[in-house]
């Protein structure tokens, strides 16, 4: 399967549901009015991208049609896509590799976004790259967490740094930064427990994760990679807020997208706050990991029929 | 949670009073902010633009804007309503006699089911039932695992069947092991699936027909947008639900999903997750989260709160002791431990009346009990009883004593002081009259100015405590 096939698919339940609702209220050759851009308000906001940002594209759509550049319901989607599609160049898009020696990327994320199977995937991604990847089992608080992050290293076949369960995250970063060195490795991939961004004991220990893994190579870590489930809601943005605020976040990882999720807070995200979605995570098996790519999320997002 | 929605409404209501004149044309506009302020909060699109309407029918039909304080009346209406949308909830679980009664767990893939699990059973297992745990998610790497040390840090046994592929076997015999080790509940943890899966719905409705359980919850993460109702729409198709289950409900996030679910599947959501401790389970009453929406605060789950950790015979010993003013630093230290337990101090105020606003702007360092309780720690029994003693000399041993420095200490007995000569005052009054002192305390600023006062003091401090103690609060809190 092409790589826009299985993204495709992995939107499939996105697109059929928001497709339904822009196929119903944008109907080929019907004049744009305001209740017609009403209706398009509703849709949006049923793909979760929030008020703010649907209350700005509307606003666009609508100077447009009052210029007369736009007349006709069919008009408004390739305008709407082409501007979303335009919020992620490509040079955002990809991995900050450091110049020389390992490249640490710091993976969190809120309890149940799905981090871990998020970080085996990138570790696939990554070693089919050719990459030697080492994983650190930094959630030491979620009973088995180390258990299921040591199941997956052996199934991918990379090598994994780990303590025991409620040992120092700290410690094991720091251990795993040296291993990383020692053994020459590419990319050193930590995984954090998950952690509510209300929780501010917690948030500090990501700070001190953050800052031991800097201390111990100059640089890193090189992205601060945030989990999302696609499924949530505004409070994503929130989310991206508070989490940059103590690791500066870098980039998205935006997990479960073969849900029922739109993931269109992602937007919201992107304008708000500049931070880009790097990956996006669309199945179960390591295998499921795609670079983002904007175009096929807004052909994916607003595809509908009235182009077909 | 819910802060951002109710300083919102706050806002909206604050501008209807401002104008003096209330007209159809403001409340509309009002409506407006409403509706957007609960989309942001991810209330489904059709039920915010429903609400809205339903509300300014009403607002307009009971001829508000005749009475007197017509902004009141409004917010009466939309109190109402947000009850209507979330209730009726009955919060409790039916059990069946002879049992076991059998509870079926279903959702999403990370919104909390195996914790959830834990949490349910060690809330039974306080109404004197006695659970088992079965571990039916195969699917997730290491999901026994994190059963199994769950169900050790309750104390209830865990039914797992390694290597084995077939989850509704498992749950049969489960059953069946409950039935022969005499236990009368028993909880299925079934694996987290994605609402698209037909394959892992036709498996988990599958355990469902071949175990017939007489209850079938939903755990539904708070922060699900606008697709939560759809969740619960595509489960409860499969599935009959008999309620629902919020978890991550301690965060930040807007709850839409809380008022969303009831209104479109007709199914209550009767407990919520309010934290990561396996304690951390409430019941869901739609009254008090209405009212913590609209910032009216949530004495009742205070109270509830507060019985579940202070029994009665000690209660009644202790007031006995504020009434006489005999209170003393052993049984402030045992306050403050027993406060501590109770979940954070932030979260606690935030439940009383009119300390909803205040709550946002203060800085509460849930660390002040530990080092409060070093300082008494280091006291001698004598200095405990009666604190006048502690002279410059004891002072500062005491302060040595703790690591913290001696004008933290005297900032301590005072705060005591303080706190004794209220509880003495407060010690007469009846029910009602000590919540209208308490609310008029919190008002003046006196609670919190308490803590901030002592708090100003032992910043000076703080890099004292030691890296031993700072373990130790890891733990603890976790």
């Amino acid at each position: 399967m092409g790589l826009f096939d299985r993204i495709k698919k992995g939107l499939t339940r996105t697109r059929e549901k928001v497709a339904a609702g822009f196929r119903a209220v944008l109907p080929f050759g019907k004049k744009i009015d305001d209740a017609l851009l009403d209706d398009l308000e509703r849709v949006m906001l049923a793909a979760d991208m929030g008020p703010t940002i649907v209350g700005q594209l509307i606003e666009k759509v609508r100077a447009e049609w009052k210029k007369g550049n736009i007349q006709e319901a069919q008009d408004i989607l390739p305008h709407l896509k082409e501007h979303v599609a335009s919020l992620w160049p490509e040079e955002d898009r990809r991995i900050q590799y450091a110049v020389e020696g390992p490249t640490v990327v710091l993976v969190t994320g809120i309890n149940g976004s799905g981090k871990t199977t998020s970080i085996a995937k990138l570790a696939q991604h990554l070693k089919n790259d050719g990459k030697t990847v080492i994983l650190a089992a930094c959630d030491t608080f979620r009973a088995a967490a180390v258990a299921q992050l040591t199941e997956w290293s052996s199934r991918i076949g990379v090598q994994i740094v780990k303590h025991k369960q409620d040992a120092d995250p700290g410690a094991v970063a720091y251990d795993a930064c040296e291993a990383a060195v020692a053994r020459k490795a590419d990319v050193l991939l930590i995984d954090t427990a998950g952690r509510l961004h209300t929780q501010d004991n917690l948030m500090r220990e990501l700070t001190k994760i953050h800052k031991v893994v800097q201390k111990k190579i100059p640089g890193a870590p090189h992205e601060v990679m945030l989990v999302l489930d696609a499924t949530i809601g505004q409070n994503a943005i929130n989310q991206a807020k508070v989490f940059g605020e103590h690791a500066s976040v870098t980039g998205i990882f935006l997990a479960k997208l073969d849900g029922s999720a739109k993931g269109g807070v992602v937007i919201g995200i992107r304008e708000q706050l500049g931070v880009p979605v790097k990956f996006v995570g669309l199945g179960e098996t390591p295998d499921d990991i795609e670079p983002f790519s904007p175009e096929v999320f807004v052909q994916a997002l607003f595809d509908s029929p009235v182009h077909a | 949670m819910f802060d951002a929605l109710t300083d919102k409404l706050g806002d909206v209501f604050h501008n209807l009073r401002g104008r003096g004149k209330i007209t159809e044309e403001n409340i509309s506009e009002a409506m407006r902010q409403v509706r957007t302020a609960l989309l942001e909060a991810d209330v489904h699109v059709e039920i915010a633009t429903e609400f809205c309407k339903t509300v300014q029918q009403r607002a307009i039909g009971e001829e508000v804007l005749k009475t007197l304080k017509p902004d009141q009346v409004i917010v009466k209406i939309v109190h109402d309503e947000l009850v209507n949308l979330m209730g009726p909830v009955d919060p409790r679980i039916p059990y069946v006699s002879p049992g076991p009664t059998i509870i079926l767990m279903a959702g999403l893939q990370g919104s909390g089911k195996t914790t959830t699990c834990g949490k349910l059973a060690r809330m039974c297992l306080a109404k004197a039932k006695r659970p088992l745990l079965v571990a039916a998610d195969l699917k997730r790497p290491a999901a026994i695992d994190q059963l199994e040390v769950i169900g050790e840090q309750i104390g209830v046994p865990v039914y797992t069947e390694r290597g084995h592929q077939n989850p509704v076997k498992v749950c049969r015999n489960g059953i069946r092991e409950a039935k022969k080790t005499d236990r009368d509940l028993v909880i299925l943890d079934t694996a987290g699936r994605l609402a698209i899966d037909d394959e892992l719905m036709g498996e988990v409705a599958k355990i469902a027909s071949v175990t017939s359980p007489h209850q079938i919850y939903l755990v539904l993460d708070a922060m699900t947008g606008q697709d939560a109702v759809g969740t619960a729409q595509s489960f409860n198709s499969r599935l009959e639900l008999d309620g629902l289950i919020l978890t991550k409900f301690d965060s930040d996030t807007r709850g839409g999903a809380a008022l969303s679910v009831k209104k479109i599947t007709g199914k209550p959501i009767k407990f919520v997750g309010t934290g990561e401790k396996l304690e951390n389970i409430e019941a869901f009453h739609p009254e008090r989260v209405a009212g913590r929406i609209l910032g009216m605060g949530d004495v009742l789950s205070l109270v509830e709160q507060a019985q579940e950790h202070f029994d009665q015979k000690e209660a009644a010993h202790l007031e006995k002791r504020m009434a006489s003013g005999k209170f003393d630093l052993n049984d402030f230290l045992l306050q403050m431990r027993k406060l501590s337990k109770m979940g954070s101090m932030k979260d606690l105020l935030k439940k009383l009346p009119g300390m909803g606003d205040m709550t946002k702007d203060m800085d509460i360092d849930e660390g002040e009990i530990v080092r409060m309780e070093a300082i008494v720690l280091s006291m001698t029994q004598k200095e405990r009883t009666t604190p006048s003693i502690i002279d410059a000399s004891r002072r500062r041993r005491i302060a040595r004593g703790s690591g913290s420095d001696p004008q933290d200490v005297s900032g301590l007995v005072k705060t005591f002081e303080q706190m004794r000569g209220a509880m003495k005052a407060m010690s007469g009054m009846g029910m009602m009259d000590r919540l209208k002192f308490g609310t008029q305390m919190s008002q003046q600023g006196m609670m919190g100015g308490m803590m901030q006062k002592f708090k100003a003091k032992t910043t000076a401090s703080r890099r004292s405590v030691s890296k031993k103690d700072m373990r130790k609060k890891r733990k603890k809190r976790r």
